[in-house]
Formats: C-alpha cells, structure tokens, sequence
C-alpha cells in the first residue's frame, strides 16, 4: 500500500461520506474534512519525498509501485512521484482545499457540487501520481468530464453554451492527444516485443526519429489546449467566465497545468527529437499567446473575463519557458504553473466573494471597495502584485526564472522571442493596477455599497490559505527550486542530448 | 448444441404453457419464461469443449460459447425490461408470442454463429431475422409499429437477396459452401470479391452500417421500445459477432481488401450518423442513430484482425451490451409509466427521479466513452486494434466523431440535469425487473471496465483465432 494511493483513495472516500450525507450543510463539512485530510497528506508526502532523498535514494520516481491491469495490452497501474509530481500535488490539494470554502454558501444541489467537484480532483491526483499513458489519460479524462455539469448546472451568465464549448474543446484535444499516446505505445517495442505504456520504460528505448516526428504534434497540441495553447484557447475566458467560483478555481489552477505539465512529461520528454525540430513553431504560438493574453485582459471589463485572458497569458508562459529546454527556464515553468495556480485560484476565490456581495463583475459598475471590504480589497492587491511579478511573492520568482533561462540561448530568434515576451510584465501591470484602482480605491459609485459585510471566517480561511502559500514560495523560494530542479536533470538530458544527435 | 436445443425447448415449453393455463393463470407464463431463460443464462457459462457436429456444419468452442452467453445477458435484460410493458391489458394474451419469437430468433442467431457453411450461416440469419420483423410490428394497433414492421420486412428481404446472390457467386467460384474448402479455394479475382462484396453489403443491413442504414432510425422509431432495445443489443451485436467470424475465418485471404472496404464503411457510418443524431429529439430514433455510430466504431476493432482486435470486438459488445440496455432501460421505464418519449420531456428529471437520471447519465458517459465508467474501456480497445496496424488516421476520425457523439449525448444530459421544466416528469417508481436489470447494467458498466479480468477472460478465449 504506497502512500500515493491514498490520494485517490481519500478522494474516493469523501466522495462517498457526501453520499450518506442529508443535506448540504454536511455534504459541506465531509467535503471540507476529506480535503483537509489531502492538504495534511500532501505535506506529509512532501517530508517523506525529501527524507527519501536525503538519505540517497536517487531513482527517477519514488513510492513506485507497479500493477498490472490488463496483461494482455500490457497496461499497467503504475504510481511514482518526483519532485515535480509532489509540487503539483501540493498545489492542488491547496487549490481544492481553498476551493471548498470559497463554495460554502453553495445551496443549489450543494451535494453533487461538492461530489462533482471531488471527482474533479479526483482525476487530477490521479493525472499527477500515473507514471503509465494508459492511466494518465484515463484521469485526464476524468477531470475534464464533470466541467460540463459544474459549470452547466452552477455556472451564470451563457453557462450552457459556454461548458458545451469547454468540454467539446477539451475533450477533441484529447481526441488528438490519444492519436499521439497509441502512436508512442506502438513504437515503443521492449525487448520481449511486447509495447508499453510506461513512461520510464519509454523514455529508456528511443522512440525513431519519423514516429517522434508523425506523434508529436499529436501529443503536444492535444495537451497544450487543456495548457491554453493559441490558437486553441477559446473555451478557457467563456468557461471561466461562466464557472461557479471553485470551478474556476480548480480549473484556471489546476487543470489548465495538466495541459503544461503533459506537454513536457510526455510529449517532450518522451519524443525530444521532435520537440527541438518544432520548438520554434510553438515557440511563436506561446508568444503569442502570452502577448495577446495581456492584451486581451486589458480590454476586459467583466473581473472574471480579465483573469481568464490574464491565465491565458500566463499559461502561455508555462509552455513557452518549457520550450526553451534548459534548466533555469525549466525549472521557472514549474515554478510558474504553481505561482499562477495559487493567484489565480485567490483571483477567481476573491472575485466570487465580490461577486456574491455586489452581485455584478463588471469593474466601472464599482468603486472604493477598499473602503467596505477591505480585506477583501487587501488579498486583491496581494493577488494582483503576485500576478504582475512584485519580489517578495511567487509571481516574480517564477518570471524571473524564466526570463533568465530564456535569455541563455544566443541566438536571434530565441532572444527576440523572450524580449517580446517579457514586455508582457508591462501590460500585465497596466491591467492590473488599473483594476486596483477602479475597482477598490477612489470613491464608493453605489451608495448599497457601503453597507457590505467584509470577509465571513472560511472566507478568510480560503483566501488566507493561498496568499500564505504565495508568500511562502515568494519569501524562501529555494525548498520548491530544489524540489523541482533535483527532478530536472532526466529531461535536461534528453532533450539537449537530442540536439547534439547523441540521444535520438 | 446444449445451448440450442435447451432454447428450443423453453420455447415449446412456453407454448405448452400458454395452451394448458386457464386464461386467469396466464400471468405465469411470463414468470415461467422469465426463469427458465434465465437458468438457461447460466448454463451458457458451463464449461465448453471444442467440438463439431453434422460433419463440420456445426462448431462449437469455448470463445462461440461466450458470444452466445452474452447475448443470453442481453436478452434476459431486455425481457427483464419488458415484463411492465407485457402486464398492460393489450399485451396480457400476447405474451407467451413475445417469448416465443424472440427466443426463436436467439435460436437463429446461436446456430448462426456456431455456422460452419454458408447453408447452415443462411438458415440462421433467416431464423434470426424473420421474428423480429414480426416483433417490430407488435404493437399492431399503433399504426408507427405496423410501418416499422413492413418496411423492416422488406428491407430484411432486399438484404437477405443481396446477401444469397454474394453467397451463390461465392458457391459458383469455389464450388462448396463449406468453410474450409471455400478458404483455400478463395482469392482475389473479381467473382470472388464481387461476392465478398455482395456478403457484406447484406451483413452491413444487418448491422446497419452507412450507407445500408435507412430501415434503423424508422423501425427503431416505430417499433414497442423494448423492441427497440433487442435490435439494437441483440440483433447487432449477433450480426458483428458473425461477421468478424467471417471475417478472420474465411475471407482472411483478402483481408488487405476487405480492411479497405470497412475503412470506408466505418467512416461513413461514424460520421454521418453522428450529424444525424445531433438534429433528434424522439429517443427511440436518437438511439437508433447512436447505435449506427457504434457500430462504425467497431469496425475499427473489427480492422486489428488479430487476437487482440477480436477481444476488442468481442468485449466492446459485451460493454455496449450493458450500456444501451442501461439506456433502454430508463427509456422503456419512462415510456411505460408515462408515454413520454421525447428529450425535451426529460427536462429537469433530475430533480424528480435522481435515479434514472444518473443510471441515464452513467449509460450515456459509456456511450460516449467517458471514464471511469465502461465504455471508456471498450472504445480505447477498439483504437488501439486499429492503431495496430497503423490506420492512425482512421483512429484520428474515430475520437473526433467520439467528440461529435459526446455532443449529443451531453444534449440528453443537459435536458436531465440542467434545464428546467415547470411540469417534469412526475416522481414514479420503476417496477422491480426493471430496477434489478437497471442494477445489473450498471454494475456491470463499472465491474468489466476496471476488472481486467474480464478483458482477460476473453482474451484468453480468443486465443485459438
């Protein structure tokens, strides 16, 4: 029994605990305690991650564990975490956890919200503990299928067509995504002659040079559009937009790094061949994105469609400091998908919170709230210096890795690309301090404004809990640098062993 | 041979029994054909030996036996789902002619798939197919039943025409209809694949491929829905088994050609009926065009042409099977109970009947092959029997129909879940066989996806292919 079962495992239970459940009020509570219980468990995977390691353990992944599933295909359900895994399982029982109590008040169906929403996270852990494609797609799937009905039942504003576009996108991008995941398994032959699925294995056998070429594309822009790849990006500001608040939550903070994380443990790692021939093309499509995000979230009035576009570019920063392929960028994509995790998940907590006392999103329509909420207020500001990368919080830890690593490649192409890139921090500022000052300083517009309540206690609870995760990575970055980079060195050598033709 | 003559059998038995019943006992015929039959489904998993009898014209194996007892599993669901409908008074005396014919036909399609010449393979097909156009035109009052009956007659015949002309060029070219001295005597020249041609245009009426797909979405439309149910689990599924039969048995000589052919056909079935299923409203004729897109993606599984693409087939309609029974199942118990047929009737059933609505929606994530539930399993298998043999691009039109289908179906999820209705579907409760068949499929859905064993199980059965 390794302890990373238990992540599904919990899950599973709390899923069940909420059936037995009478109404709401407990669903509430049994959802909350599973959570917790996660948050507890992820950290004491994360000490026993650095006690393994510590004591010289030095395989690739820890707490293997392999079962066979179907012997016939040779699936496998094979577990294993490194230090990349740990981090993002950290970030999403802190996201789900917060996501719990930014949805308390929920009394519509509260029961199958909460079972929805587990199930949701359900599949995620899942995606993060599966060294096996079968497996890993399987979860992947099942975190995108209860989107529909979460923001389909829960959601506001045009929810039906906005969760019919998210799944439909989401789910062709699998579509693509499992064309590339049977491509790898029939070109990865073991010695037996039998095909795996296993990542490990897969990466030990150098896949041919014309499969990496056929598959990769397939692989990469099936996960890039869960990664909000441009120009496939669409469904995420309708479906943020329309999404009950923990969705957006767990979605723009979780899920969307599913898409980041599968383009370079999969699709990198295991065809590095291809992915330095295509770089390029996705390196122009990941500009862009970041580029036309930071724009688009300026041209924004709805709070929820600026933080979707804001996650757009963001996320393209993920995918465009992983094609970069070294080290120092590597390392700032993780950091980065964790960072934007965590502000964008107190972004969407904070804006749902707003939302619920002034019940409009759209920022002209307020003013001065620092004056009624200032908590509220405060964390906003918090989130948005995060965002625009002030130091001391982990937007700046992340964006500096990046930019740095980036700008170790000498040649034109890839220099021009990181300098455009990096102006994006100016527009990045532009829309956010203009939100701060619209919406929370200058005078109060609605006179029902000044009669709002600040802050309830899980509300606190669930903004508190991210902004000391921001500031943590923000103030002592090196434990989640550490963490990350110790688990680097396999892809580093593949992907540049790949460029000097050693490797392919 | 068990299996068959057991089936003949009950079938007198029932028709004994409805004679010597006083009219005010006839309820118990449908008690007794209903534990009989299901007796028999439990015999089917005894133990089998690889055998044959009437000097080959008959085979029986462990792998033939296990096709046959799936759909035993689908018919006694379907009769399970149908003993509501059976109680009303205008079905009370027609009752023990429901049994008989359809066991009539199971018997048909049992000696068809255990066929070892094309005789024996017509005479089953025949036996299998003529009952159930009788079946389709059982609610005889209701004038939609009557049509249904009569244009599935007459589509069967047409099919059945085409299907003996392939078979006469295939007698005329290799001077036998007896498997195993067509194989070697079969090839690639022009008679015989015109006659390969001919064969599996007929099988594809059966299966309802596109473009011989015309007869479904209005018999399926007008037949009784339980009716409905067993053509599109039974018949379907009876007809994919013996053409993969076929298929890697006899035609394996030109499999290069016929991969060709249900390349096309799957194609064309996949996505033209996926765009038809999106403009329904009327269930029965939604699931009609869904089960045509099913049978496109088996096709694929069809096209591994090897142990693990049979398995594919195999175990994708023991999974389909369970799933659009689970579907029928909701359907029939709504229909039953308040005649509704329609999508938009469904609006806002969730906050009404919870149950159904989750057994529904659990029934349409498998259709549409989301995990965690089966039918995310089946499909996987079946893409990767293709991918094997490098037809990725078929693969690749394959998930983006899938992606189509979820489209649809997430249209009945929608209506159940999330629209809401100022007059739903009141709060009823489903009556006892329906609920335990509805049980059945649902665990089933979960139990063969993450058991491997079941998988397994076949595959080890399809070992001597």
């Amino acid at each position: 029994m390794s302890i990373l079962w238990f992540f599904i495992l919990i899950p599973v239970l709390t899923i069940t605990g909420i059936l037995f459940t009478k109404d709401g009020k407990s669903a509430r509570v049994v959802a909350a305690s599973g959570m917790f219980i996660q948050l507890i468990l992820s950290v004491v995977l994360l000490i026993l991650y650095y006690a393994q390691r510590n004591a010289g353990n030095t395989a690739e992944m820890l707490f293997f564990t392999d079962l066979v599933w179907f012997p016939a295909l040779n699936i496998h359900f094979t577990t294993g975490v490194d230090g990349i895994a740990v981090s993002m399982i950290m970030l999403t029982s802190t996201v789900v956890f917060a996501g719990i109590f930014a949805s308390w008040e929920m009394e519509d169906l509260a029961r199958e919200f909460f079972i929805s929403l587990i199930t949701l996270a359900t599949g995620v852990f899942g995606f993060f503990i599966s060294v096996d494609l079968f497996t890993m797609f399987l979860f992947y799937e099942l975190a995108v299928i209860p989107m529909y009905l979460l923001i389909g039942i829960w959601g506001s504003g045009p929810k039906e067509y906005s969760a019919m576009k998210l799944t439909l996108m989401l789910m062709g991008g699998s579509a693509l995504l499992l064309v590339g995941l049977l491509g790898i398994y029939f070109n990865s032959t073991l010695e037996d002659g039998r095909h795996t699925f296993n990542l490990l294995q897969i990466a030990q056998l150098q896949l041919p040079i014309e499969a990496q070429r056929y598959f990769f594309p397939f692989t990469f822009v099936g996960f890039g559009v869960l990664g909000a790849l441009f120009p496939l990006h669409t469904w995420s500001p309708d479906g943020h937009a329309s999404a009950p608040t923990a969705v957006s939550m767990l979605h723009a903070g979780v899920l969307m790094k599913l898409g980041g994380y599968g383009c370079f443990r999969v699709a990198m790692y295991l065809m590095p061949g291809a992915a330095n021939e295509m770089a390029w093309i996705f390196i122009i499509l990941t500009t862009v994105s970041v580029i036309y995000g930071a724009f688009g979230a300026v041209w924004q009035k709805d709070l929820k469609y600026i933080n979707a576009y804001s996650s757009v570019s963001h996320c393209g920063l993920v995918i465009f400091a992983l094609l970069m392929m070294n080290k120092t960028s590597m390392n700032g994509a993780v950091i980065q998908m964790i960072s934007h995790g965590l502000m964008t998940a107190l972004f969407f907590a904070l804006i749902g919170m707003i939302y619920g006392r002034t019940h409009t999103r759209m920022i002209n329509e307020m003013g001065g709230l620092m004056k009624v909420i200032p908590f509220l207020s405060v964390a906003y500001v918090i989130a948005g210096l995060a965002s625009l990368g002030l130091p001391g919080l982990s937007g700046f830890v992340a964006e500096m890795t990046i930019f740095t690593g980036a700008f170790q490649h000498p040649d034109t192409f890839h220099r021009v690309a990181t300098i455009i890139v990096t102006t994006s921090i100016v527009v990045t500022a532009v829309y956010i301090l203009r939100v701060v000052g619209i919406l929370l300083l200058g005078p109060i517009k609605n006179e029902h404004f000044e009669h709002l309540g600040d802050a309830r206690w899980y509300e606190k609870l669930s903004a508190g809990t991210l902004i000391v995760a921001i500031a943590g990575i923000g103030i002592a970055p090196l434990w989640l640098s550490n963490l990350i980079s110790g688990s680097l060195s396999p892809y580093i050598v593949k992907l540049t062993g790949a460029i000097s033709g050693l490797n392919f | 041979m068990r299996q068959e003559l057991l089936l003949v059998l009950i079938t007198l038995v029932v028709l004994m029994a409805d004679l010597a019943l006083a009219p005010g006992k006839k309820h118990l015929v449908v008690q007794i054909a209903l534990w009989l039959f299901g007796a028999l489904t439990i015999t089917g998993f005894l133990p089998v030996k690889e055998g044959s009898l009437f000097g080959g014209m008959y085979n029986t194996s462990p792998l033939l036996a296990g096709m046959k007892s799936i759909l035993n599993i689908a018919l006694l669901l379907v009769l399970l789902q149908s003993v509501k409908w059976l109680q009303k008074t205008e079905n009370f005396n027609k009752a023990a002619e429901y049994f008989i014919l359809l066991f009539s036909t199971l018997t048909g399609m049992d000696f068809m798939i255990s066929s070892g010449d094309f005789l024996m393979f017509y005479i089953g097909l025949e036996l299998a197919t003529i009952p159930a156009t009788v079946l389709a035109a059982f609610d005889k009052s209701r004038n939609a039943s009557a049509e249904a009956g009569i244009k599935f007659i007459f589509s069967s015949a047409l099919s059945s025409g085409i299907l003996l002309l392939g078979l006469s060029f295939i007698y005329g070219t290799t001077g036998s209809v007896y498997f195993p001295d067509v194989i070697p005597a079969f090839g690639t020249s022009s008679l015989h694949l015109l006659g390969f041609i001919f064969l599996l245009s007929g099988m594809g009426f059966k299966i309802s491929l596109v473009p011989f797909h015309f007869w479904a979405a209005d018999v399926y439309e007008g037949a009784p829905v339980n009716i409905t149910a067993y053509l599109s689990v039974v018949s379907k599924g009876a007809a994919v088994f013996i053409l993969v039969l076929l298929l890697y048995k006899v035609f394996s000589v030109i499999q290069h050609q016929w991969e060709t052919l249900l390349y096309v056909l799957s194609v064309a079935t996949m996505t033209i009926a996926n765009l038809f299923a999106i403009r329904q409203n009327n269930l029965k004729r939604f699931m009609a065009f869904s089960s045509i897109a099913q049978a496109g993606f088996i096709l694929l599984g069809i096209m591994g042409a090897d142990q693990a693409g049979m398995t594919s087939v195999v175990y994708f309609v023991l999974i389909y099977v369970l799933t659009n029974l689970a579907a029928f199942g909701v359907i029939s118990s709504i229909s039953h109970h308040t005649g509704n047929e329609t999508i938009s009737s469904y609006n806002g059933l969730y906050r009404t009947n919870p149950l159904l609505s989750l057994t529904m929606m659990l029934a349409l994530f498998s259709l549409a092959g989301i995990p965690p539930v089966a039918g995310f399993f089946g499909k996987f298998f079946l893409f990767t029997a293709a991918a094997s043999k490098g037809y990725y691009i078929l693969v690749l039109i394959a998930v983006l129909n899938a992606t189509i289908s979820l489209y649809y179906y997430l249209r009945v999820i929608k209506a159940m879940f999330i629209d809401r209705n100022d007059q739903p579907i009141a709060w009823f409760r489903s009556d006892v066989y329906t609920r335990f068949s509805l049980m059945f499929c649902i665990l089933g859905v979960f139990f063969t996806g993450f058991f491997g064993m079941v998988y397994e199980t076949i595959y080890a059965l399809a070992a001597g292919m």
